[in-house]
């Protein structure tokens, strides 16, 4: 069993990870930037070694630093928490090859799981359904581009794979645009990205977003615990996230439950994981998985009971999956709506010092944060300080207790985007449930 | 207030975790508070002060820094620019680098500090006469932990 663990990450998560050492006679050692020495859990960890100066790349993205800090004081495991290097193949590498456990998969499944053609293939393999498209680079034939479009299913993304962010795209609605919109994206992706190599896809208009919580362990168990709906999103952020997903029935969930646990044995997972879809009319659609604990699993941990943190602590350990799939079942319905030091209409983060803050409680509410009255949020990382969670009998209920809690809750001194988050509990389409992932920034008149 | 229960409540608070106490009797009052960086957290009841006192930690040298700053001449600081293993000398059969009283230049090598199995050599960016070296060979060090005390 892991004896030491070094936290290799900052804010509530490292807070998180540290309650979880506690319960477990784990010993925590919590690194941080020159920013961060007043954190909330560098003050409670039982040693604490400053890494860097407060810029994110010389301290939490220092990776050797954080392994030296690991050597410094013979710890036998890092956690990378979520965002930073959590995701970083050769972080899980070194980490491992300088002779500590790294809590999270292995490092060549971080690095399939990243490359999104391979992970699509490594799905198709397994039978997790993927978004219908050409599966490689689209045929030179313009009857057989016909064809596939025909097959897949009309509207059609054309998709530059030199592109991203939104560029070198091209959505099709009718057959008659087809192969003229192939030519042009072809042309516009040859001259911006110097690679005219483009793919479709079947585009999805008005999709929900819907992930799906894995666990595996080194002994061949694996485990999904239920789905999220987090459509809520601004900007490609999360802003509130659900368990279960509305409207999603059992037999939808067993379906994809087993194909993604499936897949985690096949692909020889280990630890938390989530696999996220993209869910329009009944159907789901993987696009990518992520290879680390997230940011919402408080949600999957109310309605499954599952303490994730623990369990991957355990996995990381070399210890079997106690927990069966019949073990897992929703019970309730949990929402958690991230608080972030923002300005609530223009988003502007806001720093400062948090004069008062008072938490709200009671029945089903749960809060997760890091800072407290005369904390001073730095401004050099990522604006969420804290994230609200309740659980409540059904969603309706949910919805009213969030409610009632943000109401309670106060944080003086910064700005945050509480009254942001009441609008959404108060919203008609987010109380009927099912909203797509366009919803939020119409509301908002982005 | 009687002085033998204001020592009273010193001596509770000093057998403790807790780092302040209030007491209001009437139109009297007393407040006595730990002196300890924490002290603003006290609002929040679940929070308390690491146990600087009594450090578990096998590595010397990395608690919180709190309250146990050794006293050392003051002056300009040179400062770890990184963490890992301060060794003082290129090897453990070698004199040490500088001593206390010795002049340096800017780019002399002061010290070297180990980290991921690499020795890296650390320049002075001061020159100066060291007045104090505030770390003990082969003592593990965290990022701006001052080495040494240099007089310009």
């Amino acid at each position: 069993m892991i004896k030491k663990l070094l936290i290799a990450n900052r804010g509530e998560i490292a807070l998180r990870i540290l309650r979880a050492c506690r319960e477990m006679g784990i010993k925590t050692v919590a690194v941080h930037s020159t920013a961060d020495r007043d954190l909330k859990h560098v003050r409670l960890a039982d040693e604490s070694v400053c890494i860097g100066p407060p810029s994110s790349m010389e301290s939490y993205l220092n990776i050797p630093a954080i392994i030296s800090a690991a050597e410094v004081t013979n710890a036998d495991a890092i956690h990378p928490g979520y965002g930073f290097l959590s995701e970083n193949a050769d972080f899980a590498e070194r980490v491992e090859s300088s002779g500590f456990i790294f809590v999270g998969p292995r490092a060549d499944t971080i690095r399939i799981m990243g490359d999104k053609i391979e992970a699509k293939i490594a799905m198709h393999k397994s039978g997790v359904p993927c978004v219908p498209g050409s599966d490689g680079p689209i045929p030179d034939d313009p009857d057989k581009c016909m064809s596939m479009a025909e097959e897949i299913g009309y509207p059609i993304i054309i998709k530059a794979t030199g592109g991203g962010g939104g560029r070198g795209m091209r959505v099709v609605y009718d057959p008659s645009d087809l192969l003229e919109s192939i030519v042009l994206t072809k042309t516009e992706a040859g001259q911006a990205f110097n690679n005219d190599v483009v793919f479709m896809e079947k585009f999805l208009e008005k999709p929900r977003h819907v992930e799906f919580q894995v666990l595996a362990d080194t002994h061949g168990n694996a485990i999904h615990l239920c789905e999220r709906d987090c459509s809520m999103q601004r900007r490609n952020q999360k802003v509130v996230e659900e368990a279960p997903a509305p409207g999603v029935s059992e037999a939808q969930r067993n379906k994809i439950g087993t194909a993604v646990a499936n897949a985690c044995r096949d692909i020889g997972y280990r630890g938390a994981g989530t696999f996220e879809f993209l869910y329009e009319n009944n159907e789901f659609y993987f696009i990518e998985m992520n290879t680390r604990l997230q940011v919402e699993h408080p949600v999957t941990e109310q309605i499954t009971g599952v303490d994730l943190v623990k369990q991957q602590l355990l996995i990381a350990s070399g210890k079997e999956l106690k927990i069966k799939q019949e073990d897992i079942k929703p019970n309730g319905h949990a929402i958690e709506c991230r608080i972030n030091a923002e300005d609530p209409e223009t988003f502007m983060p806001s720093p400062g010092k948090v004069e008062r803050f008072h938490v709200p409680g009671g029945l089903g509410v749960r809060i997760d944060s890091h800072i407290y009255g005369g904390y001073s949020v730095p401004p050099y990382y990522d604006s969420m300080i804290g994230k609200l969670i309740v659980h409540a009998e059904d969603r309706a209920g949910a919805i009213k207790r969030m409610d009632g809690a943000l109401s309670e809750m106060v944080i003086e001194g910064i700005k945050t985007n509480i009254s942001l988050q009441r609008r959404i509990m108060e919203d008609t389409a987010f109380i009927a449930g099912g909203a797509g992932i366009d919803y939020l920034e119409k509301k908002l008149g982005l | 207030m009687d002085v033998r229960k204001i020592k009273k409540l010193i001596e509770l608070i000093e057998s403790s975790d807790i780092s302040e106490l209030e007491i209001i009797e009437g139109e009297e009052s007393v407040r006595i508070s730990r002196n300890s960086p924490a002290a603003e957290v006290v609002a929040t009841p679940a929070v308390a002060p690491p146990p600087v006192a009594t450090p578990a930690a096998p590595a010397a040298g990395l608690s919180p820094p709190a309250v146990e700053e050794p006293d050392h001449p003051s002056g300009a600081t040179i400062d770890a620019p990184m963490v890992g293993t301060f060794y003082s000398a290129a090897s453990p059969t070698s004199p040490p680098f500088v001593t206390v009283g010795q002049k340096v230049s800017v780019g002399d090598t002061l010290c070297i500090i180990e980290a991921m199995k690499m020795l890296n050599q650390i320049e002075s960016d001061k020159a100066g006469t060291i007045k104090a070296i505030l770390v003990e060979n082969e003592q593990p060090v965290e990022f701006g932990q001052p080495l040494f005390v240099i007089e310009e």
